[in-house]
């Protein structure tokens, strides 16, 4: 394992617990829609606990490969994927492996906040109730314990604390995406993936879910997928650069953002093309 | 520079035509409705009382009420709802929910809407053949019922997969990302959300398959049988063929008889489409987003 030496370093930085492994790492990752190739052999090594961003300008393949990672792609019937994807370790498309774990393991928010149409309480409560079969047998006072948990993490608790019965749907489109962050967190998934979480908002609301996605780090490892160039600058650690579904370059957010080492990628970042 | 010109008059009174045209349309579509109501209210509306809705046909069906009939409709209705709802449904969930679109979908929703399309007189004669006679129901409610079924089943399925087809993409996308397998997103989500266009599309199937006459002619529905049907296996009369009958078969009757039964059978359908309408609303008032 070649990445290893820099893994150490990375993960000390943050103070995590010794970490070994990569959180994802894909090996030779190539995906078809029909005859159309989204992915051409890609090998990433994506660091566990820290924020690691992609970048690229439309169709560069990004989304596909986040939704690669907990399988969701597979929906569509005509997609083919060859190479590997291991998700701390394990190889997702192992034979023993249930689609259903690594979606709970695999958490992923999406471009335009989706609430379900239950309460506020009931979609915090939703991806819980569907992996614990415990959970009726579970008292009012437990699941509000959880409730509250996950809200005080994505920092929506004190707004919505006394409306947790009313439809999610009322809420502000910051508040809903942040109660679409919160909803995984009863489960504890490994792995955060965000599709674009903050373009649907507007500035105020996409620095309270920057902030939000920033103090999650650590506790999670965290895929963002983005358009905006200095999201990506500032609220991540490591950065990928895609295009035309390859990766072209994967290093520092702030070494690329300084001295990239690939072409393509300057003019990129310097808004040549995208 | 901002003068009216030649031009914008012209356009402005073709306009105008154009308008009057569209709208005395839709006036001349809307009269023969108008027509039927009223004709059937002065003429039918001396014929209700609540002797006429509970008491049997006598004197060869020229005079007394229209019990049995009205009695045996609901029979139908009901039985046909209990055998075509189950499996309209559940193939409507599983066209909408499951399905890939693969040449297998294509030929069964192909299949559906050529079903939709079969006349009425050949779903009698298949359901003479397939329920009377090779499933040795008799002529009977059961098998009048199940040719109902048949017949309106293409229709439960088109309106239901639409219902289901109105919950948003995105909550299937939520509920999958987190687990939730097709059965529990359908359960939690898509139901809950859909039920509302669901029951509207039923609602309005049972107001179809109380007027339809031809099927249930040579399977289950008599001429005339002034008792009610105690079983499936009987059989029984029913308001549509009822009015059929006296309409064109029977002697002597009176002019005022046809038009209250008309009248029955129409405020029956009608007040299953009010209900239906009602119910949607009250269940889209307490919809979540």
């Amino acid at each position: 394992m070649a990445e290893s030496a820099s893994n150490v370093t990375r993960t000390d930085a943050i103070e995590t617990d010794a970490i070994k492994t990569d959180a994802i790492k894909t090996d030779k990752l190539s995906l078809w829609y029909g005859n159309f190739q989204a992915l051409f052999d890609v090998d990433l090594a994506i660091k566990q606990g820290i924020i690691t961003s992609m970048i690229g300008p439309s169709g560069c393949g990004k989304s596909t490969f986040l939704r690669s990672i907990n399988r969701i792609n597979e929906r569509l019937g005509y997609v083919r994927t060859r190479g590997k994807i291991e998700v701390l370790g394990h190889d997702i498309y192992g034979p023993e492996v249930e689609k259903v774990q690594v979606r709970k393991q695999v958490g992923m928010v999406f471009q335009r906040p989706n609430p379900l149409p239950l309460s506020i309480r009931d979609n915090v409560l939703f991806a819980y109730r569907l992996h614990d079969p415990q959970h009726r047998r579970k008292g009012k006072a437990a699941l509000d314990e959880i409730v509250e948990k996950a809200l005080r993490q994505v920092l929506l608790w004190d707004t919505v604390k006394d409306r947790l019965q009313r439809p999610a749907g009322l809420l502000s489109l910051e508040e809903q995406q942040k109660l679409c962050i919160a909803r995984l967190i009863p489960v504890q998934p490994r792995v955060l993936l965000m599709d674009e979480p903050c373009s649907a908002l507007d500035p105020a609301g996409t620095e309270a879910v920057e902030e939000l996605i920033w103090e999650l780090r650590g506790d999670y490892t965290i895929l963002i997928v983005t358009h905006n160039m200095a999201q990506a600058r500032r609220a991540s650690e490591e950065c990928i650069f895609m295009l035309m579904g390859k990766v072209v370059e994967h290093t520092d957010t702030a070494q690329m953002f300084v001295t990239p080492q690939h072409e393509e990628t300057a003019n990129y970042i310097e808004g040549r093309y995208g | 520079m901002f003068e009216t010109t030649d031009l914008n008059q012209r356009n402005r009174q073709v306009e105008s035509r154009v308008k009057t045209l569209f709208l005395l349309m839709t006036l001349l579509l809307i009269l023969p409705v108008l027509v039927i109501l009223t004709m059937l209210v002065i003429k039918g509306g001396p014929m209700l009382s609540i002797d006429f809705l509970f008491t049997e046909p006598t004197q060869g069906m020229t005079a007394g009420g229209i019990l049995p009939a009205l009695v045996g409709t609901v029979w139908l209705v009901v039985v046909a709802l209990l055998a075509s709802v189950p499996f309209g449904v559940a193939a409507a969930l599983y066209l909408s929910e499951y399905a890939a679109d693969n040449w297998l979908t294509r030929i069964i929703n192909l299949a559906i809407i050529n079903l939709a399309g079969v006349p009425s007189i050949v779903h009698a004669l298949f359901g003479v053949g397939a329920f009377v006679l090779f499933f040795r129901f008799g002529t009977s409610i059961l098998a009048a019922s199940l040719t109902l079924a048949v017949m309106t089943l293409p229709v439960v399925i088109v309106s239901t997969r639409e219902a289901l087809q109105a919950v948003p993409h995105a909550f299937r996308e939520a509920c999958w990302n987190m687990g939730a397998t097709r059965w529990q997103t359908i359960r939690r989500v898509v139901l809950p959300n859909s039920i509302s266009g669901i029951l509207t599309g039923v609602i309005l199937e049972v107001s179809r398959t109380a007027g339809e006459t031809a099927p249930i002619m040579f399977t289950g529905a008599a001429f005339y049988l002034p008792f009610l049907p105690q079983s499936v296996y009987d059989q029984t009369m029913a308001m549509s063929l009822h009015l059929f009958v006296i309409s064109t078969q029977v002697p002597d009757v009176p002019e005022g008889l046809p038009y209250g039964v008309a009248l029955v059978l129409i405020g029956m359908v009608l007040s299953m489409n009010a209900l239906s309408i009602a119910f949607r609303t009250y269940l889209r008032g307490k919809k979540k987003w």
